[in-house]
């Protein structure tokens, strides 16, 4: 009797440790494979010299991060963090409303309106943002309807129009999910308690979705930030963001270790982005 | 046909660009050395090798050869087996042929810079003409080309040229210069696209301004961006890949362009394509041996096949780029408002783009540094 009560407890855990083997083992295979592989050949270009036809040289070297101090990059990364940081606000201010109104409909209109607001993920990207071309451009919908010659495309509005209709639904989604789970009798509370609507919003309602607030910004601002294809097709690439250069360091200038090194700096933006809305996210 | 235009400058493309930052990245363990060795000395080959012992790979770009060649060389030539390799850009077919190792390569497809390239190597075996009489097919211009003057150790298989693609009903006169679109006059503000990939952002003002296309010199090329950093305001964008389609909808007026790329065959035949007067480049597409080819005589087989004239004539009529084989054009038929009638002595007015090895970095900057400015 003893010895079995002694072993069950052991082979439990030993069971548990199987488990969590067999279940872990695709996810860790997958994240190895795919992402800390890649992610080390990236890392070790970086300090490399650049091939001639493409490719690394295996000389030492740190010239590729006293380049990316080069006022010339770091102005393009500003650039960027400027697009996708309009994007992201101009999201906030559209997103919260609608996620606050789609989280206030009853039960069967939710529904419908979370399905309205997914819907344009059904086709493809490129295609969604093409037809904007045909809105917007010279000869395009919006003039000839108002018979106008307006230039609307091509310049910096357009990129950012482009980035916030692509990622504004994963702006709503998260804000969405956060209304949802306020208690409304906290609402309730804060208005017994003698607080106007905008105190109660102000005091309860937006300290408790921060979570989610930070959640959406950081779905819109990290694909805006590294978007390559908005600025080319609807910037008509006269201002570049920091992943044009570095597509084109790939495959227009033959500069893997440079390119390589753009793309670790956007990495080390964003690791400090989750950072702060870990931290954010801990205290809210 | 358009999608083949599209795979070949795909350095400008924008649509697979995700995919091929994942080959490039997989692809990193590869190294190439920029030490320049001496070309090869040329190996002995029998004339009448048993070619049923050969096998033949080749690598070219997606759509490039007809789909039914493999076939057909195993019918003519009695070789073994013949594979296609595909590559999507230059870059990509050096990373292959540059690798250490044999790549198992025999014939590859790649543009005239970077054979000059791959041969400074010693990676290509010197052609052999006695092998290949179809030569004698090739314009006598085709012999001529800068980067390989006597088809040394490269056949040319397609050429052209870059100039204005234009929409003739919209212009109120028709561009002569790359002033034109350089300085674009008022009614055409705004309507005008510019290429970015580096070394044809730059062709139109160095040509303006009297310069090389393969210039080196940090003067000149400093000339040449402020008059791109002036036009910046008065273009309507810079494209690479879709400046026809702008210019058959409207959008735009002139474009610079890639002959095979401006869409003059345009069912409204309203779209025409000029070579400024300052000149232009000349891109040619070849074929080359490698040194490290075990089926070298197969390989000279092949291209003497391919320039004959019923296979290259393909080409012209397939991909709709010129090729230089006067046997060959002479067979096709030319469309209404078809580049392919440019005839090869108005292409030889186009100078080469070489290779510029390191120099080829301020290029580079250069394109960043017209986009990035706001």
């Amino acid at each position: 009797m003893k010895s079995e009560v002694k072993a069950r407890p052991v082979s439990r855990s030993r069971g548990r440790r199987l488990g969590a083997f067999v279940f872990l083992s695709p996810g860790v295979v997958y994240l190895t494979v795919l992402l800390l592989v890649p992610l080390a050949l990236v890392l070790s270009n970086t300090v490399f010299r650049r091939g001639r036809f493409g490719g690394v040289v295996y000389e030492f070297t740190v010239e590729n991060f006293e380049r990316l101090a080069d006022p010339l990059y770091l102005g393009v990364v500003a650039n960027s963090v400027k697009i996708a940081a309009i994007t992201t606000l101009i999201a906030l201010l559209i997103g919260y409303p609608t996620a606050y109104l789609i989280a206030q409909l009853p039960g069967k209109w939710k529904t419908v309106a979370l399905v309205a607001i997914v819907l344009p993920f059904w086709t493809n990207f490129i295609i969604r943002v093409y037809a904007w071309i045909i809105l917007l451009s010279g000869p395009g919908l919006i003039n000839s309807v108002l018979g106008t010659k307006l230039e609307l495309l091509y310049n910096q509005g357009t990129i950012v129009t482009g980035l916030l209709y692509s990622y504004l639904p994963l702006m709503v989604l998260p804000l969405y999910a956060a209304i949802e789970r306020l208690d409304p009798q906290l609402r309730e509370a804060s208005a017994n308690l003698g607080a106007s609507a905008f105190t109660t919003f102000r005091k309860v309602t937006l300290p408790l979705t921060v979570p989610g607030v930070m959640t959406g910004c950081l779905f819109v601002f990290v694909p805006s930030f590294g978007n390559f294809v908005i600025p080319e097709i609807l910037g008509g690439s006269k201002s570049i963001m920091v992943g044009n250069l570095i597509r084109d360091q790939f495959l227009k200038a033959r500069d893997w270790p440079f390119g390589s090194t753009l793309a670790l700096a956007i990495i080390a933006v964003l690791v400090l982005l989750l950072l702060v809305q870990a931290w954010v996210t801990r205290r809210a | 046909m358009s999608r083949i235009r599209f795979t070949r400058r795909l350095p400008a493309a924008v649509a697979v660009a995700g995919l091929a930052l994942a080959v490039s990245a997989c692809g990193g363990e590869s190294s190439t050395s920029s030490a320049g060795t001496a070309p090869a000395a040329a190996d002995q080959l029998k004339p009448n090798a048993d070619l049923s012992q050969q096998t033949l790979q080749i690598t070219v770009w997606d759509g490039y050869t007809p789909e039914e060649l493999p076939a057909k060389v195993k019918e003519k030539l009695k070789v073994k087996d013949m594979k296609v390799a595909l590559h999507d850009t230059n870059e990509i077919a050096m990373t292959k042929l540059t690798a250490p190792g044999d790549s198992g390569i025999d014939v590859a497809f790649v543009s005239g810079q970077y054979a000059q390239a791959l041969n400074e190597q010693g990676l290509l075996e010197p052609i052999h003409p006695e092998l290949i009489p179809n030569l004698a097919n090739l314009y006598p211009e085709a012999t001529q080309l800068s980067y390989d003057k006597g088809n040394k150790y490269s056949v040319p298989y397609t050429w052209g040229t870059t100039g204005i693609c234009y929409r003739s009903d919209l212009v109120k006169t028709p561009p002569t210069s790359w002033n034109d679109l350089l300085k674009p006059p008022a009614w055409a503000d705004k309507k005008v696209t510019m290429m970015t990939t580096e070394r044809w952002l730059a062709l139109p003002a160095l040509k303006a301004l009297g310069y090389s296309v393969n210039t080196d010199k940090d003067e000149e090329i400093a000339k040449a961006k402020e008059l791109l950093l002036a036009q910046k305001p008065h273009l309507l964008g810079y494209d690479d890949v879709t400046f026809g389609d702008k210019l058959v909808s409207g959008e735009s007026m002139m474009a610079e362009a890639w002959d095979g790329w401006c869409p003059t065959t345009d069912a409204k035949g309203n779209i025409k394509f000029a070579v400024p007067k300052e000149g232009s480049d000349l891109w040619v597409d070849t074929m080359v041996i490698m040194k490290s080819s075990k089926n070298k005589e197969a390989a000279h087989a092949l291209i003497n096949y391919i320039l004959s004239p019923e296979i290259h004539s393909w080409a012209a009529e397939n991909i709709n780029y010129k090729v230089p084989n006067k046997a060959a054009m002479e067979q096709v038929k030319i469309a209404k408002g078809s580049l392919l009638g440019i005839k090869p002595a108005e292409l030889l007015n186009g100078e080469s783009i070489v290779d510029l090895g390191e120099a080829s970095v301020k290029y580079t900057r250069l394109s960043t540094e017209v986009t990035a400015q706001s």
